[in-house]
């Protein structure tokens, strides 16, 4: 019903403010945080939003680095209320062992992570090296493409971390730059109005309740650690259902609406491209080039990295000939992370295609729809040819000798 | 190690290995199986403190330090150790304002009649 939908004003913000905006409107009791490019306007905005009196009472702890950023956080949210940060990159890596220990105690915290490449050698642009390393840490991880769905997916981390079914932190990511600095429309919807689609925080087990004492952080060695991983594992599995709900939730609450894995024209496609992040919009705009002459292609958008959508994926590309998957950080060893959860999916599913890794982006190098043009036509030639007939793993807009791998 | 009855299957104890110190709210119940008090820790020390009443000035500076609650008190007095909760961290030694000090650490397997036997006299100040 359109009439039951939130209204909403249109605005130019980049998706650092349309993070930060999303945060101001959830009223955190506390964010703890550590400024880093390209994250920094996320906390800078928060707290000019908490020095001008606009926080709605969010407390803003400022702490020597990502690693006390996250201790704060974890200290924040077992004492009892909503609790978020943002981060990058080197100080995502600081952050790493503190991520298991918010998951692990299952703590509902939110973070914004405007993925950054990873040094050595030190860059401050886009890659998703960060969003990598983090990927066993036991957070969910939503994935924003613009703006607008950095802006969104924060009502719905929020509205996810906090259920008492799932009762885990949820990590929010957006390009470095491409997203995080690069103003657009942005529909953004009166505070009362946002603050409810997420509702009060619901306490569960906090250390501030002097009448219920309860010991955070055990130790638990080999009679009881594999017992309680895997039961954070099954809820980290099980999280998806209630994403699921939230994101039909949203749209009834927002009109806009989102999937575990976004698809666009694959129905009918015999090439598909599989990617993560800002490059979904120029593979899109390539698709419908394409389309308009003629060639049947598709595309496929992780918007739930973890807890990895495996039945939506498998749903997705099932019908095509030929798949490429974009991984934007160096795989360091072995094929890329995405290429991986899709070549399992493919044989959990006994699906047959074509499979190739593209390598593309690392640290903020531009991927243009030439680039996503070439990968079509690799993968119509394999296509074709009813058999890969290209390197697993090759590189995009890379200088020097051609570099393919295995 | 946990008793095999009390082990549970993963999908029976609190989430996020949350430990619960009492069945019910505090005010009702002080003995849990999370309780520490229900656990020795005795074999943890190696040395042990040994109290002397000859020189002890009952200031309680041993029972207001003892991070363990070990020292316990009887009438506003010591009263005795509590040897199943002392890790012998020797706190309570260090804290002893008293020349000799009134508590000693001694290795663990020293019977107390003996340390009190052997315990040394009062330190008289040296000439610079």
């Amino acid at each position: 019903m359109a009439n039951s939908i939130a209204p909403q004003k249109r605005v130019v913000w980049d998706g650092n403010m349309a993070a930060s905006q999303a945060m101001r409107q959830a009223q955190i009791d506390v964010v703890a945080a550590y400024p880093i490019t390209p994250s920094t306007p996320i906390v800078q905005n928060y707290a000019q939003f908490v020095a001008d009196g606009e926080a709605n009472g969010g407390e803003f702890v400022m702490v020597e680095s990502e690693h006390s950023a996250m201790s704060a956080c974890v200290g924040a949210s077992a004492g009892g209320g909503r609790v978020a940060t943002a981060t990058s990159s080197q100080g995502y890596a600081l952050m790493v062992e503190v991520l298991y220990q918010a998951s692990g105690m299952r703590l509902p915290i939110v973070m914004n992570v405007v993925n950054r490449a990873l040094a050595s050698p030190l860059n401050i642009h886009g890659d998703h090296a960060d969003m990598y390393l983090g990927r066993d840490a036991g957070w969910i991880n939503l994935c924003a493409f613009n703006p607008q769905e950095a802006y969104d997916l924060n009502f719905i981390a929020f509205k996810t971390a906090e259920d008492l079914n799932v009762r885990l932190p949820v990590a929010v990511n957006q390009d470095g730059f491409l997203t995080s600095h690069t103003a657009e429309v942005v529909e953004h919807f009166d505070d009362a109005d946002a603050y409810n689609f997420i509702g009060d925080f619901v306490n569960k087990n906090p250390m501030l309740d002097g009448v219920n004492p309860v010991t955070y952080g055990a130790q638990t060695e080999g009679e009881w650690h594999f017992e309680h991983k895997m039961r954070q594992n099954h809820a980290l599995v099980e999280s998806l259902d209630v994403i699921k709900a939230n994101f039909d939730a949203f749209e009834k609450f927002s009109g806009r609406k989102y999937h575990a894995v976004e698809t666009y024209l694959t129905d009918d496609a015999d090439e598909i491209i599989v990617c993560i992040g800002s490059v979904f919009g120029t593979v899109q705009m390539t698709v419908d080039k394409l389309r308009s002459e003629g060639k049947k292609v598709g595309l496929v958008g992780i918007r739930v990295w973890r807890p990895f959508p495996k039945d939506e994926m498998a749903a997705a590309i099932k019908n095509a000939k030929s798949v490429a998957v974009l991984d934007r950080s160096a795989p360091m060893g072995t094929t890329g992370a995405l290429y991986n959860e899709v070549a399992a999916v493919m044989v959990e599913n006994g699906i047959s295609v074509n499979l190739i890794d593209y390598i593309y982006g690392l640290g903020g190098r531009d991927t243009t729809a030439e680039h996503v043009t070439g990968i079509f036509a690799d993968l119509k030639e394999c296509s074709d040819a009813g058999k890969r007939v290209k390197p697993v793993m090759q590189t995009i807009n890379l200088r020097g000798k051609t570099l393919t791998f295995y | 190690m946990t008793e095999e009855h009390l082990l549970k299957g993963w999908d029976e104890f609190e989430a996020g290995a949350v430990l619960h110190s009492f069945e019910g709210t505090a005010d009702q119940h002080v003995h849990h199986i999370n309780n520490s008090i229900q656990h020795s820790v005795a074999d943890w020390r190696a040395e042990k403190p040994v109290f002397n009443d000859e020189h002890c000035i009952h200031c309680q500076f041993c029972w207001v330090y003892c991070p363990d609650t070990a020292i316990v008190p009887k009438d506003k007095k010591f009263g005795h150790i509590d040897y199943v909760h002392c890790k012998g961290c020797g706190i309570c030694v260090d804290v002893c304002p008293t020349n000799p000090k009134a508590l000693l650490m001694f290795t663990e397997q020293t019977p107390d009649e003996e340390a009190v036997r052997n315990w040394p006299a009062k330190e008289t100040k040296k000439d610079a």
